[in-house]
């Protein structure tokens, strides 16, 4: 128990809990919009864009969202040596073969937050690539949400922006254009105070953590599409063998 | 050498004076004759067996790792894919090997459709083959909760809720298939039951009694005539049939290869199929108190689903939706007592039923994909219609495609008895 407070995991659940407890009940979820998706640039071969992506999954994310499915130690796959993850990403005392848990109970997360922040394993399964990239590139400021924050893609999304210090502080732009005669109005995010990050830095951090969690999802997809191949080669030959085997069986056959 | 022969066949003679093994393989392979035209469509038998045999292998192994637990079902097929050694491959195979079941089966109905295979004296191997594709559908329906998705639950909330529509023990029968109020752990339970157990042993049963019968009765061919008509005085071998081991053992070995590339490429390259294999939303564990906006099935039951949805609500019930999804597809059963034509095969059936089995070809594509889609894909009919003004084109479409289904069969002793068919020839053709 000691030894879980003196983690930093814990102090983030802590951090969570006295924000949660300014906005209890706020952070459920609605969802449903029509903004067009921007194309997610994953590549799971680039392994230092999956590497940025983990650290910024584990600094950004990881605060509310687990991935408990997940183990620290797997990712020596993307290049990184049990040293570099103990030394960058194991931030709570969890162990190199740990999965990446939080410390916060779900049931803890509903009760201050009125509902848990998913586990975030296979989000990138269900929710697809080309979404979260959206998402986390149409955040604006909104006073007028309990946490000051909306989203273009989720409208009146329940979490407020986790990368608000890369990107920072956008705001919605409305413009009216005329379309068929009709007065449309075109939505629209527009920079305002500027984060850490500039915009087009913004935009490679987002595709690095997307690139991360679709990894995240099918790991084995590192591997899976070269055994496929290898396996299609057994099979040609196979079929090559098999249809002269047939060939030869067959030539009584008139 | 030939003392190694000779010992082999010491010990063939003992297993054959306690054991038909001699006679058994000569029966169902060496001495089975088989017509020598199949083509295509004939590849589909035996690669259903494949796939069976595939999805028992597969689930042993998914079987070893996988908790039936609502609390940690959705977390042990992911150890299972990602902690457990190979564990993705044995798990993309078989929810692909699900999918690919039905592929396969639907292609090897449809050859029986095409040349006839169903008309006397096949009526009970069609049967049994129907019995075999409804179990099929039971045993993919309990597997589908076992990942305990989003999809995997709300799927299985209103299949169970159709039995509820049943007039008068409607309720109280949902409530016993479940074993809860809701579906639940007790529903999980009982389904992992029947999906590794009851039902695989049914299917091999079924699959066993299929072959059987089969082999009683001889296989049909494209030509829809019989070739046990036709002996060679000689050796009293039909002269159109070749034995089953080894010719079309060896050309079925093709077929498995070109399926198992198929099957290889799904698996490695997109085991989701686009959405269609695997729901995307079935990522998100099951989470009873929300309902997702849009509850697809399956492909494979997507034109059921779509005829569900088209019949509607009568005196406030939908159960006469579920009665025409259940009788299409009971009325597969009646199939060899409607067909009145004087021929077998496609080949020599007249235009009649070739227009017939297209409609009925398409319809059910169609359907498959309304069953798939939101009912507003289409969006409405224009309001000025009158009675149908308004309504969702899609629904529309579905009920009309309805009636095509069921018009195919129920027409078909009219149709198939006026149709111009053509002369059937005496002995095979290539």
């Amino acid at each position: 128990m000691m030894k879980a407070f003196q983690s930093l995991g814990a102090l983030r659940a802590l951090a969570s809990l006295l924000a949660a407890l300014c906005f209890a009940s706020t952070a459920i979820a609605a969802g449903g919009s029509d903004v067009p998706l921007s194309k997610a640039p994953v590549n799971l071969r680039d392994a230092v864009s999956l590497q940025r992506g983990a650290h910024l999954f584990v600094n950004y994310c990881m605060g509310c969202h687990s991935a408990n499915y997940m183990r620290y130690n797997r990712l020596t796959e993307i290049g990184l040596t049990e040293e570099q993850i103990r030394e960058y990403l194991l931030l709570s005392g969890d162990k190199v073969g740990s999965t990446m848990s939080i410390a916060m109970r779900p049931a803890d997360a509903k009760e201050w937050m009125g509902k848990a922040p998913p586990d975030l394993t296979v989000i990138a399964r269900s929710k697809r690539p080309d979404y979260l990239y959206t998402l986390l590139r149409s955040y604006y400021v909104d006073e007028s949400r309990a946490l000051g924050w909306n989203n273009l893609a989720y409208p009146n999304i329940g979490m407020p922006h986790p990368l608000w210090q890369l990107q920072g502080q956008p705001v919605l732009k409305v413009e009216e254009r005329e379309s068929h005669g009709h007065t449309v109005q075109v939505r629209s995010i527009a920079p305002d105070l500027p984060g850490v990050l500039s915009a087009a830095e913004y935009d490679r951090a987002v595709a690095d953590l997307v690139n991360f969690l679709t990894y995240m999802g099918e790991p084995w997809r590192l591997h899976s599409v070269r055994i496929g191949i290898i396996v299609m080669f057994f099979l040609a030959i196979m079929l090559l063998l098999v249809y002269l085997l047939k060939l030869e069986f067959w030539r009584d056959v008139h | 050498m030939n003392r190694l022969l000779a010992a082999g066949q010491g010990l063939v003679d003992w297993v054959d004076a306690r054991f038909p093994l001699v006679s058994t393989w000569k029966y169902h392979l060496s001495e089975y004759y088989a017509p020598k035209n199949f083509n295509f469509w004939y590849y589909f038998g035996s690669l259903a067996m494949i796939v069976l045999v595939l999805q028992i292998v597969t689930g042993i192994f998914l079987t070893m790792n996988y908790k039936p637990d609502a609390a940690y079902a959705f977390g042990s097929v992911e150890y299972i894919m990602r902690d457990v050694a190979g564990g993705w491959f044995i798990r993309y195979a078989h929810s692909t090997g699900a999918s690919m079941f039905f592929v396969v089966v639907y292609l090897h109905m449809m050859r029986a459709l095409l040349y006839g295979s169903y008309r006397k004296p096949r009526e009970l191997l069609w049967i049994l083959g129907c019995l075999i594709y409804l179990v099929l559908m039971a045993e993919a329906f309990f597997g589908y909760l076992l990942p305990w998705g989003q999809m995997s639950y709300w799927g299985a909330q209103v299949i169970v809720n159709l039995f509820s529509s049943v007039p008068l023990i409607g309720p109280d029968l949902a409530v016993w298939i479940r074993g809860d109020y809701l579906v639940s752990d007790a529903t999980l339970n009982r389904f992992f039951a029947l999906h590794v157990i009851a039902l695989p042993l049914v299917l091999v049963g079924l699959v066993f009694l299929h072959l059987v019968a089969l082999h009683e009765v001889g296989s049909n061919n494209p030509d829809g005539i019989d070739i046990k008509k036709n002996k060679d005085p000689v050796t009293g071998h039909p002269v159109d049939g070749i034995p089953f081991f080894p010719y079309y053992v060896v050309k079925d070995l093709i077929g498995i290869v070109v399926f198992f590339m198929v099957f290889a490429a799904i698996l490695f390259f997109g085991p989701e199929m686009g959405g269609y294999f695997l729901e995307y939303n079935n990522f998100l564990p099951a989470d009873p108190l929300q309902t997702p906006a849009h509850i697809a099935p399956v492909w494979y039951f997507t034109p059921f689903y779509a005829m569900l949805r088209a019949v509607p609500a009568m005196f406030g019930s939908q159960f006469p939706g579920v009665a025409v999804m259940g009788a299409a597809v009971l009325i597969l059963f009646a199939l060899p007592w409607l067909d009145r034509s004087p021929v077998r095969s496609i080949r020599y059936k007249g235009p009649i039923f070739k227009w017939a089995l297209g409609i009925f070809v398409v319809s059910f594509l169609i359907l498959g994909y309304l069953g798939v889609a939101t009912t507003d894909v289409w969006g409405k009919m224009p309001a000025f219609l009158p009675i149908i003004g308004g309504v969702e084109v899609a629904t529309i479409v579905s009920r009309v495609l309805t009636l095509a289904y069921f018009g195919f069969f129920l027409l078909m002793p009219w149709y198939s008895a006026i149709d111009k068919c053509k002369p059937e020839p005496e002995r095979v053709t290539a």
